[in-house]
Protein backbone atom coordinates (compact mmCIF):
# COMPACT_ATOMS: atom_id res chain seq x y z
CA UNK A 1 0.00 0.00 0.00
CA UNK A 2 1.00 3.53 -0.69
CA UNK A 3 1.24 6.24 1.74
CA UNK A 4 -0.80 8.44 0.69
CA UNK A 5 -4.88 7.45 0.56
CA UNK A 6 -4.99 9.23 -2.83
CA UNK A 7 -2.94 8.64 -5.55
CA UNK A 8 -3.27 10.66 -9.06
CA UNK A 9 -2.44 7.20 -10.67
CA UNK A 10 -5.73 5.40 -9.52
CA UNK A 11 -8.00 7.60 -11.51
CA UNK A 12 -6.60 5.85 -14.83
CA UNK A 13 -8.25 2.80 -12.80
CA UNK A 14 -11.44 3.85 -12.14
CA UNK A 15 -12.61 1.68 -15.09
CA UNK A 16 -11.29 -0.98 -13.12
CA UNK A 17 -14.51 -1.53 -10.11
CA UNK A 18 -16.27 -3.37 -12.95
CA UNK A 19 -13.86 -6.70 -12.69
CA UNK A 20 -15.66 -7.04 -9.09
CA UNK A 21 -19.02 -6.37 -10.07
CA UNK A 22 -19.42 -6.29 -13.88
CA UNK A 23 -23.45 -5.57 -14.32
CA UNK A 24 -23.89 -2.73 -11.79
CA UNK A 25 -20.21 -1.39 -12.72
CA UNK A 26 -21.38 -1.14 -16.18
CA UNK A 27 -24.79 0.15 -15.78
CA UNK A 28 -22.99 3.34 -13.83
CA UNK A 29 -20.32 3.71 -16.50
CA UNK A 30 -23.41 3.66 -19.53
CA UNK A 31 -25.31 6.33 -17.00
CA UNK A 32 -22.57 8.43 -16.56
CA UNK A 33 -21.84 8.80 -19.91
CA UNK A 34 -25.49 9.50 -20.79
CA UNK A 35 -25.58 12.52 -17.87
CA UNK A 36 -22.64 14.40 -19.50
CA UNK A 37 -23.93 13.94 -23.12
CA UNK A 38 -25.50 17.39 -24.99
CA UNK A 39 -29.10 17.60 -24.20
CA UNK A 40 -31.08 20.21 -22.42
CA UNK A 41 -28.09 21.17 -20.96
CA UNK A 42 -25.12 21.79 -22.97
CA UNK A 43 -21.70 20.11 -22.26
CA UNK A 44 -20.44 22.45 -21.14
CA UNK A 45 -22.56 23.69 -18.65
CA UNK A 46 -22.59 20.06 -17.25
CA UNK A 47 -18.93 20.37 -16.86
CA UNK A 48 -19.21 23.35 -15.21
CA UNK A 49 -21.66 22.22 -12.53
CA UNK A 50 -19.32 18.90 -12.60
CA UNK A 51 -16.51 20.92 -11.24
CA UNK A 52 -18.64 23.29 -8.47
CA UNK A 53 -19.76 19.53 -7.41
CA UNK A 54 -15.97 18.21 -7.08
CA UNK A 55 -15.60 21.04 -4.78
CA UNK A 56 -18.54 20.57 -2.79
CA UNK A 57 -17.55 16.38 -2.33
CA UNK A 58 -14.02 17.54 -1.90
CA UNK A 59 -12.87 14.75 -4.01
CA UNK A 60 -9.16 15.35 -5.57
CA UNK A 61 -10.38 13.24 -8.78
CA UNK A 62 -13.25 14.61 -9.78
CA UNK A 63 -11.40 18.48 -9.86
CA UNK A 64 -8.14 17.28 -11.43
CA UNK A 65 -10.98 15.49 -14.47
CA UNK A 66 -13.57 18.45 -14.67
CA UNK A 67 -10.74 21.27 -14.58
CA UNK A 68 -9.40 19.72 -17.54
CA UNK A 69 -12.45 18.89 -19.28
CA UNK A 70 -13.65 22.50 -18.31
CA UNK A 71 -10.59 23.34 -20.28
CA UNK A 72 -10.79 21.11 -23.10
CA UNK A 73 -14.53 22.89 -23.24
CA UNK A 74 -12.96 26.72 -23.32
CA UNK A 75 -14.19 27.31 -20.17
CA UNK A 76 -12.04 30.55 -18.87
CA UNK A 77 -10.88 30.60 -15.36
CA UNK A 78 -12.62 33.57 -14.01
CA UNK A 79 -15.96 30.96 -15.14
CA UNK A 80 -13.94 28.26 -13.33
CA UNK A 81 -13.67 30.27 -10.23
CA UNK A 82 -17.32 31.50 -10.48
CA UNK A 83 -18.44 27.93 -10.30
CA UNK A 84 -16.21 27.39 -7.28
CA UNK A 85 -17.93 30.57 -5.65
CA UNK A 86 -21.41 29.06 -6.15
CA UNK A 87 -20.42 25.66 -4.40
CA UNK A 88 -18.30 28.10 -1.52
CA UNK A 89 -21.46 29.95 -1.30
CA UNK A 90 -24.16 27.16 -0.92
CA UNK A 91 -21.72 25.28 1.57
CA UNK A 92 -21.78 28.31 3.45
CA UNK A 93 -25.48 29.09 3.52
CA UNK A 94 -26.05 25.60 4.30
CA UNK A 95 -23.77 26.19 7.57
CA UNK A 96 -25.26 30.14 8.04
CA UNK A 97 -28.89 28.44 7.62
CA UNK A 98 -28.63 26.54 10.60
CA UNK A 99 -27.73 29.61 12.76
CA UNK A 100 -31.80 29.97 12.70
CA UNK A 101 -31.82 26.74 14.11
CA UNK A 102 -29.55 28.04 16.70
CA UNK A 103 -31.97 31.11 17.09
CA UNK A 104 -34.58 29.68 17.79
CA UNK A 105 -32.86 27.22 20.35
CA UNK A 106 -31.42 30.05 21.88
CA UNK A 107 -34.74 32.28 21.90
CA UNK A 108 -36.54 28.77 23.63
CA UNK A 109 -34.14 28.67 26.30
CA UNK A 110 -33.73 31.74 27.96
CA UNK A 111 -36.11 33.75 29.48
CA UNK B 1 11.77 37.83 -25.79
CA UNK B 2 12.77 34.56 -25.12
CA UNK B 3 15.13 32.23 -27.48
CA UNK B 4 14.60 29.81 -29.92
CA UNK B 5 15.43 26.10 -28.92
CA UNK B 6 18.14 26.39 -31.73
CA UNK B 7 19.98 29.36 -30.47
CA UNK B 8 19.38 27.98 -26.72
CA UNK B 9 21.22 24.86 -28.26
CA UNK B 10 18.84 22.97 -26.38
CA UNK B 11 18.87 19.45 -26.85
CA UNK B 12 15.29 19.20 -28.14
CA UNK B 13 16.88 21.48 -31.01
CA UNK B 14 17.28 18.89 -33.03
CA UNK B 15 15.75 16.09 -34.84
CA UNK B 16 17.45 13.61 -33.34
CA UNK B 17 16.98 14.88 -29.71
CA UNK B 18 13.31 14.88 -30.03
CA UNK B 19 13.00 11.60 -32.12
CA UNK B 20 14.98 9.85 -29.39
CA UNK B 21 12.43 10.91 -26.40
CA UNK B 22 9.35 9.96 -29.13
CA UNK B 23 10.52 6.60 -30.22
CA UNK B 24 11.29 5.89 -26.54
CA UNK B 25 7.78 4.54 -26.08
CA UNK B 26 7.97 1.61 -24.11
CA UNK B 27 9.45 2.94 -21.45
CA UNK B 28 5.82 4.90 -21.09
CA UNK B 29 4.03 1.98 -22.29
CA UNK B 30 2.49 2.81 -25.02
CA UNK B 31 1.83 1.27 -28.22
CA UNK B 32 3.32 2.15 -31.40
CA UNK B 33 1.71 4.30 -34.14
CA UNK B 34 2.30 2.38 -36.90
CA UNK B 35 0.70 -0.82 -35.63
CA UNK B 36 -2.28 1.20 -34.95
CA UNK B 37 -2.67 1.83 -38.01
CA UNK B 38 -1.37 -2.28 -39.25
CA UNK B 39 -4.38 -3.03 -37.08
CA UNK B 40 -6.94 -0.61 -39.02
CA UNK B 41 -6.00 -2.69 -42.63
CA UNK B 42 -3.09 0.06 -43.80
CA UNK B 43 0.77 -1.88 -43.69
CA UNK B 44 1.26 1.57 -45.09
CA UNK B 45 -0.06 4.70 -45.24
CA UNK B 46 -0.94 5.94 -48.41
CA UNK B 47 -1.53 9.22 -50.33
CA UNK B 48 -5.27 10.08 -51.04
CA UNK B 49 -4.05 12.52 -53.61
CA UNK B 50 -2.56 15.94 -52.78
CA UNK B 51 -4.80 18.60 -53.02
CA UNK B 52 -2.81 20.99 -51.09
CA UNK B 53 0.80 22.36 -51.51
CA UNK B 54 1.78 23.16 -48.10
CA UNK B 55 5.19 26.13 -47.96
CA UNK B 56 7.31 26.83 -44.97
CA UNK B 57 9.20 30.21 -46.45
CA UNK B 58 11.15 30.28 -43.83
CA UNK B 59 11.60 30.11 -39.72
CA UNK B 60 12.24 33.71 -39.32
CA UNK B 61 9.26 35.32 -36.64
CA UNK B 62 8.45 38.80 -34.90
CA UNK B 63 7.21 36.36 -32.15
CA UNK B 64 8.47 34.02 -29.80
CA UNK B 65 5.35 31.49 -29.22
CA UNK B 66 5.95 28.75 -25.84
CA UNK B 67 4.40 26.07 -28.36
CA UNK B 68 5.93 26.70 -31.69
CA UNK B 69 6.69 23.46 -33.38
CA UNK B 70 8.99 25.56 -35.79
CA UNK B 71 11.20 26.98 -32.84
CA UNK B 72 10.77 30.41 -35.00
CA UNK B 73 11.43 33.60 -33.81
CA UNK B 74 13.63 36.62 -34.39
CA UNK B 75 16.72 34.53 -33.97
CA UNK B 76 16.24 32.31 -37.03
CA UNK B 77 17.62 32.80 -39.89
CA UNK B 78 16.55 30.23 -42.27
CA UNK B 79 14.47 32.21 -45.41
CA UNK B 80 13.44 30.08 -48.88
CA UNK B 81 15.06 31.64 -52.02
CA UNK B 82 13.58 33.02 -54.49
CA UNK B 83 14.88 30.27 -56.96
CA UNK B 84 13.70 27.91 -54.50
CA UNK B 85 10.42 29.37 -54.83
CA UNK B 86 10.69 29.41 -58.57
CA UNK B 87 11.13 25.71 -58.54
CA UNK B 88 7.73 25.33 -55.92
CA UNK B 89 6.15 27.13 -58.78
CA UNK B 90 7.41 25.42 -62.13
CA UNK B 91 6.75 21.91 -59.69
CA UNK B 92 3.07 22.46 -59.57
CA UNK B 93 2.43 25.18 -62.41
CA UNK B 94 0.85 21.74 -64.36
CA UNK B 95 -0.58 19.48 -61.38
CA UNK B 96 -3.92 19.36 -59.98
CA UNK B 97 -2.58 21.03 -56.73
CA UNK B 98 -5.23 23.85 -56.62
CA UNK B 99 -4.11 25.23 -53.16
CA UNK B 100 -0.73 26.22 -51.77
CA UNK B 101 -0.26 27.08 -48.38
CA UNK B 102 2.30 29.41 -47.18
CA UNK B 103 3.60 29.49 -43.46
CA UNK B 104 6.38 29.35 -41.83
CA UNK B 105 7.64 31.28 -39.12
CA UNK B 106 5.99 34.72 -39.85
CA UNK B 107 5.97 33.85 -43.96
CA UNK B 108 5.29 38.05 -44.90
CA UNK B 109 9.38 38.46 -43.55
CA UNK B 110 10.49 36.62 -46.41
CA UNK B 111 11.46 39.34 -48.64
CA UNK B 112 10.17 37.50 -51.55
CA UNK B 113 7.06 36.76 -50.03
CA UNK B 114 4.45 38.97 -52.35
CA UNK B 115 6.30 37.93 -55.47
CA UNK B 116 5.68 34.63 -54.70
CA UNK B 117 1.93 34.96 -53.82
CA UNK B 118 1.96 36.98 -57.06
CA UNK B 119 3.37 34.76 -58.99
CA UNK B 120 1.15 32.06 -57.54
CA UNK B 121 -1.58 33.99 -58.28
CA UNK B 122 -0.56 34.57 -62.31
CA UNK B 123 -0.37 30.43 -62.17
CA UNK B 124 -4.31 30.54 -61.11
CA UNK B 125 -3.36 28.76 -57.44
CA UNK B 126 -5.55 29.71 -54.59
CA UNK B 127 -3.50 30.91 -51.72
CA UNK B 128 -3.91 30.37 -47.92
CA UNK B 129 -1.25 32.49 -45.73
CA UNK B 130 -0.77 31.53 -42.26
CA UNK B 131 -0.62 34.95 -40.73
CA UNK B 132 0.42 35.56 -37.30
CA UNK B 133 -1.61 38.80 -36.84
CA UNK B 134 0.89 40.98 -35.07
CA UNK B 135 3.45 40.80 -38.22
CA UNK B 136 0.70 43.79 -39.70
CA UNK B 137 1.38 46.08 -36.95
CA UNK B 138 5.21 45.38 -36.32
CA UNK B 139 6.70 47.45 -38.81
CA UNK B 140 5.37 50.26 -41.44
CA UNK B 141 6.50 48.30 -43.79
CA UNK B 142 4.05 45.35 -43.08
CA UNK B 143 0.86 47.67 -42.21
CA UNK B 144 -1.03 47.45 -46.24
CA UNK B 145 -0.85 43.75 -45.74
CA UNK B 146 -4.05 43.65 -45.54
CA UNK B 147 -5.05 44.95 -48.55
CA UNK B 148 -2.02 42.94 -50.30
CA UNK B 149 -3.98 40.18 -48.97
CA UNK B 150 -7.41 41.35 -50.35
CA UNK B 151 -6.00 42.09 -54.01
CA UNK B 152 -5.08 38.76 -54.50
CA UNK B 153 -8.34 36.88 -52.58
CA UNK B 154 -5.97 35.28 -49.77
CA UNK B 155 -6.86 32.95 -47.49
CA UNK B 156 -5.89 34.47 -44.17
CA UNK B 157 -5.69 32.03 -41.56
CA UNK B 158 -4.87 33.30 -38.11
CA UNK B 159 -3.80 31.54 -34.89
CA UNK B 160 -5.82 33.19 -31.82
CA UNK B 161 -5.42 30.56 -29.13
CA UNK B 162 -7.92 32.30 -27.01
CA UNK B 163 -10.45 35.43 -26.25
CA UNK B 164 -8.63 36.86 -23.08
CA UNK B 165 -5.08 38.34 -23.13
CA UNK B 166 -3.78 36.26 -20.16
CA UNK B 167 -4.18 32.64 -21.85
CA UNK B 168 -3.04 34.16 -25.81
CA UNK B 169 -0.33 35.94 -23.97
CA UNK B 170 1.23 33.07 -21.90
CA UNK B 171 1.43 31.30 -25.33
CA UNK B 172 2.23 33.84 -27.93
CA UNK B 173 3.91 36.60 -25.99
CA UNK B 174 3.19 39.81 -23.74
CA UNK B 175 1.18 42.17 -25.44
CA UNK B 176 -0.27 39.65 -28.71
CA UNK B 177 -3.44 39.59 -27.71
CA UNK B 178 -4.20 43.65 -28.04
CA UNK B 179 -2.00 43.57 -30.99
CA UNK B 180 -3.72 40.46 -32.65
CA UNK B 181 -7.47 42.06 -31.37
CA UNK B 182 -6.13 45.50 -33.39
CA UNK B 183 -4.80 43.53 -36.56
CA UNK B 184 -8.22 41.52 -36.84
CA UNK B 185 -10.29 44.61 -36.49
CA UNK B 186 -8.33 46.34 -39.44
CA UNK B 187 -8.59 42.87 -41.17
CA UNK B 188 -11.89 43.12 -41.36
CA UNK B 189 -12.04 46.68 -42.21
CA UNK B 190 -10.65 45.57 -45.54
CA UNK B 191 -13.27 43.59 -45.93
CA UNK B 192 -12.08 39.87 -44.09
CA UNK B 193 -14.55 37.97 -42.76
CA UNK B 194 -17.64 39.43 -43.30
CA UNK B 195 -20.82 37.37 -44.44
CA UNK B 196 -21.47 38.97 -47.46
CA UNK B 197 -17.78 39.03 -48.54
CA UNK B 198 -15.57 36.19 -50.49
CA UNK B 199 -12.53 37.11 -48.37
CA UNK B 200 -12.21 34.92 -46.21
CA UNK B 201 -10.65 34.69 -42.71
CA UNK B 202 -10.15 32.02 -40.53
CA UNK B 203 -8.72 31.75 -37.17
CA UNK B 204 -7.12 28.84 -35.71
CA UNK B 205 -7.68 27.47 -31.65
CA UNK B 206 -4.86 25.24 -30.29
CA UNK B 207 -4.88 24.46 -26.61
CA UNK B 208 -2.48 27.06 -24.17
CA UNK B 209 -1.68 24.08 -22.52
CA UNK B 210 -1.12 19.86 -22.14
CA UNK B 211 -4.70 19.41 -23.14
CA UNK B 212 -6.63 18.54 -25.97
CA UNK B 213 -9.15 21.06 -27.88
CA UNK B 214 -12.85 20.52 -26.84
CA UNK B 215 -15.51 20.46 -29.83
CA UNK B 216 -14.77 23.02 -32.70
CA UNK B 217 -18.31 24.26 -33.59
CA UNK B 218 -18.55 25.04 -29.49
CA UNK B 219 -15.51 26.85 -29.43
CA UNK B 220 -16.34 28.40 -32.65
CA UNK B 221 -19.64 30.10 -31.03
CA UNK B 222 -17.93 30.63 -27.80
CA UNK B 223 -15.10 32.78 -30.11
CA UNK B 224 -17.80 34.22 -32.54
CA UNK B 225 -19.35 35.60 -29.61
CA UNK B 226 -16.56 36.97 -27.42
CA UNK B 227 -14.95 38.63 -30.11
CA UNK B 228 -17.90 40.30 -31.22
CA UNK B 229 -17.16 42.18 -27.85
CA UNK B 230 -14.60 43.83 -30.28
CA UNK B 231 -16.62 43.94 -33.59
CA UNK B 232 -15.15 40.87 -34.67
CA UNK B 233 -16.23 39.06 -37.20
CA UNK B 234 -14.41 35.95 -39.16
CA UNK B 235 -15.42 32.35 -40.78
CA UNK B 236 -14.49 29.24 -39.34
CA UNK B 237 -12.52 28.42 -36.39
CA UNK B 238 -10.41 25.41 -36.47
CA UNK B 239 -9.30 23.26 -33.31
CA UNK B 240 -6.06 22.19 -33.79
CA UNK B 241 -4.07 20.13 -30.89
CA UNK B 242 -0.73 20.78 -30.35
CA UNK B 243 1.66 18.04 -31.37
CA UNK B 244 4.82 16.46 -28.87
CA UNK B 245 7.27 18.31 -31.35
CA UNK B 246 9.69 20.84 -30.66
CA UNK B 247 8.56 23.78 -28.17
CA UNK B 248 6.01 21.66 -27.14
CA UNK B 249 7.40 19.00 -26.54
CA UNK B 250 10.23 20.35 -24.62
CA UNK B 251 7.56 21.96 -22.13
CA UNK B 252 5.59 18.40 -22.10
CA UNK B 253 9.06 17.45 -21.03
CA UNK B 254 10.45 20.41 -18.77
CA UNK B 255 6.69 19.97 -16.87
CA UNK B 256 6.44 16.45 -16.07
CA UNK B 257 3.33 16.29 -18.98
CA UNK B 258 4.57 14.22 -21.02
CA UNK B 259 3.96 10.78 -20.23
CA UNK B 260 0.15 11.94 -18.96
CA UNK B 261 -0.31 13.98 -22.51
CA UNK B 262 0.58 11.02 -24.86
CA UNK B 263 -1.39 8.85 -23.01
CA UNK B 264 -4.37 11.06 -23.35
CA UNK B 265 -3.38 11.00 -27.07
CA UNK B 266 -3.19 7.47 -27.42
CA UNK B 267 -6.17 6.85 -25.44
CA UNK B 268 -8.26 9.29 -27.32
CA UNK B 269 -7.28 7.53 -30.74
CA UNK B 270 -10.06 8.16 -33.61
CA UNK B 271 -9.60 5.41 -36.39
CA UNK B 272 -12.14 7.68 -38.24
CA UNK B 273 -9.64 10.54 -37.73
CA UNK B 274 -7.02 8.25 -38.96
CA UNK B 275 -8.45 7.56 -42.28
CA UNK B 276 -8.33 11.48 -42.76
CA UNK B 277 -5.15 12.67 -41.71
CA UNK B 278 -4.23 15.60 -43.64
CA UNK B 279 -0.72 14.00 -44.55
CA UNK B 280 -2.66 11.72 -46.84
CA UNK B 281 -3.49 14.86 -48.87
CA UNK B 282 -0.66 17.37 -48.43
CA UNK B 283 3.21 18.18 -49.12
CA UNK B 284 5.28 20.10 -47.20
CA UNK B 285 8.03 22.14 -48.58
CA UNK B 286 10.75 23.36 -46.71
CA UNK B 287 13.07 26.43 -46.48
CA UNK B 288 15.59 24.77 -48.13
CA UNK B 289 13.33 22.80 -50.66
CA UNK B 290 12.90 19.88 -49.00
CA UNK B 291 9.76 17.61 -48.81
CA UNK B 292 7.75 15.96 -46.12
CA UNK B 293 4.71 14.42 -46.04
CA UNK B 294 3.50 17.19 -43.42
CA UNK B 295 5.04 20.22 -41.54
CA UNK B 296 5.61 17.91 -38.17
CA UNK B 297 8.14 16.05 -40.06
CA UNK B 298 9.51 18.21 -41.85
CA UNK B 299 10.58 19.86 -38.02
CA UNK B 300 11.77 16.48 -37.39
CA UNK B 301 13.40 16.57 -41.02
CA UNK B 302 11.51 13.02 -41.25
CA UNK B 303 12.06 13.04 -45.41
CA UNK B 304 9.76 11.98 -47.66
CA UNK B 305 9.93 8.57 -49.10
CA UNK B 306 10.60 9.28 -52.99
CA UNK B 307 12.47 12.10 -54.97
CA UNK B 308 12.88 14.73 -51.67
CA UNK B 309 13.70 18.34 -53.36
CA UNK B 310 11.82 20.43 -54.89
CA UNK B 311 14.32 20.32 -57.92
CA UNK B 312 13.55 16.75 -58.55
CA UNK B 313 9.70 17.20 -57.81
CA UNK B 314 7.87 13.80 -59.18
CA UNK B 315 4.11 13.80 -59.02
CA UNK B 316 3.88 10.21 -59.47
CA UNK B 317 6.39 8.73 -57.25
CA UNK B 318 4.50 10.83 -54.68
CA UNK B 319 1.04 10.30 -54.84
CA UNK B 320 2.23 6.62 -54.45
CA UNK B 321 4.50 6.69 -51.44
CA UNK B 322 5.12 5.19 -48.04
CA UNK B 323 4.24 8.11 -45.46
CA UNK B 324 6.24 8.57 -42.79
CA UNK B 325 5.36 7.74 -39.57
CA UNK B 326 5.62 8.31 -35.27
CA UNK B 327 4.43 8.41 -32.37
CA UNK B 328 3.67 11.94 -32.95
CA UNK B 329 1.29 11.05 -35.15
CA UNK B 330 -1.21 10.01 -32.24
CA UNK B 331 -1.64 14.18 -32.36
CA UNK B 332 -3.53 14.35 -35.66
CA UNK B 333 -5.59 11.22 -34.59
CA UNK B 334 -6.98 12.29 -31.39
CA UNK B 335 -10.78 13.05 -31.08
CA UNK B 336 -12.07 14.26 -33.80
CA UNK B 337 -8.92 14.43 -35.52
CA UNK B 338 -6.50 17.46 -35.72
CA UNK B 339 -5.18 18.93 -39.38
CA UNK B 340 -3.95 22.63 -40.83
CA UNK B 341 -7.60 22.88 -40.90
CA UNK B 342 -8.67 21.76 -37.97
CA UNK B 343 -11.00 18.86 -37.22
CA UNK B 344 -10.87 15.84 -39.58
CA UNK B 345 -14.00 13.61 -38.64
Amino acid sequence: MKDSYYNREDLKKFGDITEWQKELGDKFFDYYGSVFKESALTAREKSLIALAVSHAVQCPYCIEAYTSDCLKKGVDEEQMMEAVHVTAAIKSGAALVHGVQMMNQVNDKLM
Amino acid sequence: MIKSLKRQNHKLATPEGQIDILNDSASIGIPAFDSKLKDMGHPTLKPTSIDIFQVNVGKMCNQVCSHCHVDAGPDRKEIMTRETMQQCIEAIRDTDIKTVDLTGGAPEMNPDFRWFVEELRAVGKEIIVRCNLTIILANPKYNDLPEFFKKHKINVVSSLPYFTAKRTDAQRGDGVFDKSIKALQILNEVGYGKEDSDLQLDLVYNPAGAFLPGDQKTLEDQFKSKLLEYDIVFNNLFAITNLPVSRFLEYLVRSEKYEDYMDELVNAFNPIAAEGVMCRSTLSVGWDGYLYDCDFNQMLELKINAPDHISNFNIGKLSRRDIIVNQHCYGCTAGAGSSCGGTTV
